[in-house]
């Protein structure tokens, strides 16, 4: 286990640029166990690009990322950080032609789960996957596909958990449902999450620390409440306006 | 009927190949290969009969031929398919932000590839012999150095076609179910290499495929194995398959570079 006044994750000027366009520019965090980590701003801020240097999908221009302590840019090590970590995206689908079950299958083969079975069955009642255990992943509303993502998301029970727009094709109910199972989770398995949403009241609701990304920089930081009273905003939807319609503090 | 609707659908279709050179190619591509491996056999043919040789065992040969080109075929299409399987789904992020190593991804295609391939040989095969009576087994145990030869240097098309859809993505698509097909002429499968132009026999010579048809139909016309171009095609194998496993290294690490693997199948 994590020692929990440590970090799980830190990054040390972290700067990617994809030919004359600097798409992050010596961004730097950290993020403890049993904490939220809010990732927000504007379409090209450079949120996703960050998730992606984290998971090693995309190698960083320059700057340091430790996760769990080692580096990922080693083979080795990289393997040992993302069996302890995971990832879900509203915009990566799952194979359309497998069953949820057969897919959840091939995941936790990949992540070595101990007691695969067992644990597909309890994430399948979690994320409320019952009906459609057995169906097509092609036949499965958005709704439906975005639990099975976050399903997935929960197979090697992560300590690190990055979470791109988890709630963005879900209907309020289970969006409600998600977060609030989210922030349990947090609690109980103190999880540590890096969560990106468009939608401000979630980001204010579930936070426990915001980032705010403009041009690939970070521009604000602190909690909801810090970052919404730094900019004299209403809330975090009115900060975020005035950050996408570029007015300063 | 409206002629501005049906105009319109024709610029959508007609709109690709103003952006997509693939398309472009495809369109000399196909025909250009199909006139040069049936022009060849034509030439095979009317020699044999110009020199008034008695008829050789066409069943044997071609029927042979094309159950052992099948095996390259669906040695490179187990390669490349099941990576474009995982593309089309926009699945690749889930597989590669698991614990799954690059080198473990491609063995995991390369097991693919040689499931499909010897199910279906296992099918083609038994459908020749119960269609036509053609037992390809009379090729006896020279048949499996043979079939390693062509699944080698499946894995190396294949291989190669991936390296080029990470980099360029599904624009280069076009590349998996076309390549393979480009070697054909040159691996002399339905004719021998001499009665390719000289400048296309020097290219067959760099080819593994040639020397295993070759070798063929020496096996099929009851002349002695020749284990010289076994053991060419053996080696040329070997050089292609390190050659395409650095290049699809280089790829992979260029694409990680780019940011591109993060988009792969969007």
């Amino acid at each position: 286990m994590w020692p929990e006044n440590l970090p799980v994750l830190e990054v040390n000027r972290l700067s990617k640029s994809f030919n004359s366009f600097q798409a992050v520019q010596e961004v730097s965090f950290e993020l403890y166990p049993g904490e939220i980590l809010g990732l927000l701003g504007p379409n090209g801020a450079g949120k996703t690009t960050i998730i992606h240097m984290l998971l090693g999908l995309t190698l960083p221009t320059s700057g340091e990322i430790k996760i769990l302590g080692l580096n990922p840019e080693k083979s080795r090590q990289r393997e040992k950080i993302l069996s302890r970590m995971n990832f879900s995206s509203t915009y990566v689908a799952m194979p359309y032609s497998l069953k949820v079950k057969e897919s959840l299958m091939v995941f936790a083969r990949l992540y070595g789960v101990k007691k695969p079975r067992q644990k597909i069955e309890s994430l399948i009642e979690q994320f409320d996957l019952k009906e459609s255990a057995n169906k097509a992943i092609r036949t499965l509303s958005s709704g439906q596909l975005t639990r099975l993502n976050l399903a997935k998301a929960f197979i090697n029970d992560p300590e690190i958990l990055l979470l791109d727009e988890p709630t963005a094709s879900l209907d309020p109910d289970i969006a409600d449902r998600t977060r609030t199972y989210l922030m349990e989770i947090k609690k109980t398995k103190n999880m540590a999450i890096l969560y990106t949403s468009h939608n401000m009241k979630e980001m204010e609701a579930i936070s426990d620390r915001l980032l705010f990304l403009h041009h690939g920089e970070i521009i604000a930081r602190g909690t909801p409440l810090e970052v919404v009273s730094r900019f004299s905003g209403e809330n975090l939807e009115d900060v975020f306006l005035k950050i996408a319609r570029k007015v300063e503090p | 009927m409206s002629f501005r609707r049906i105009s319109a659908m024709f610029l959508r279709h007609t709109y690709l190949y103003r952006h997509s050179f693939t398309r472009l190619i495809e369109i000399v591509y196909w025909p250009l290969l199909d006139l040069l491996l049936w022009g060849f056999v034509s030439v095979y043919i009317t020699k044999l009969s110009a020199q008034g040789e008695s008829a050789p065992n066409f069943l044997g040969i071609f029927l042979g031929a094309l159950i052992l080109w099948d095996i390259l075929f669906r040695s490179q299409q187990g390669i490349s398919v099941s990576f474009l399987e995982e593309v089309w789904a926009r699945n690749f992020l889930n597989l590669f932000v698991s614990p799954l190593t690059i080198s473990e991804y491609l063995v995991s295609l390369m097991l693919v590839s040689l499931f499909k391939v010897v199910v279906v040989f296992l099918v083609s095969s038994l459908l020749a012999w119960l269609l036509y009576s053609f037992n390809l087994f009379i090729i006896g145990l020279y048949l499996l150095p043979f079939m390693i030869n062509l699944i080698i240097l499946g894995w190396s098309i294949g291989l190669l076609t991936t390296a080029f859809i990470f980099r360029f993505g599904q624009q280069a698509e076009v590349l998996a179910w076309g390549i393979a097909i480009l070697f054909q002429p040159v691996s002399a499968v339905f004719y021998p290499v001499s009665v390719l132009p000289k400048f296309l026999q020097l290219i067959a010579s760099y080819v593994p495929a040639s020397y295993v048809f070759e070798g063929m139909r020496a096996v099929i016309f009851g002349q002695s194995f020749p284990v010289a171009y076994l053991l060419k095609s053996f080696g040329l194998n070997l050089i292609y398959l390190i050659l395409v496993l650095i290049f699809f290294f280089h790829m992979f690490r260029v694409v990680k570079v780019k940011g591109l693997l993060a988009h792969m199948g969007e």
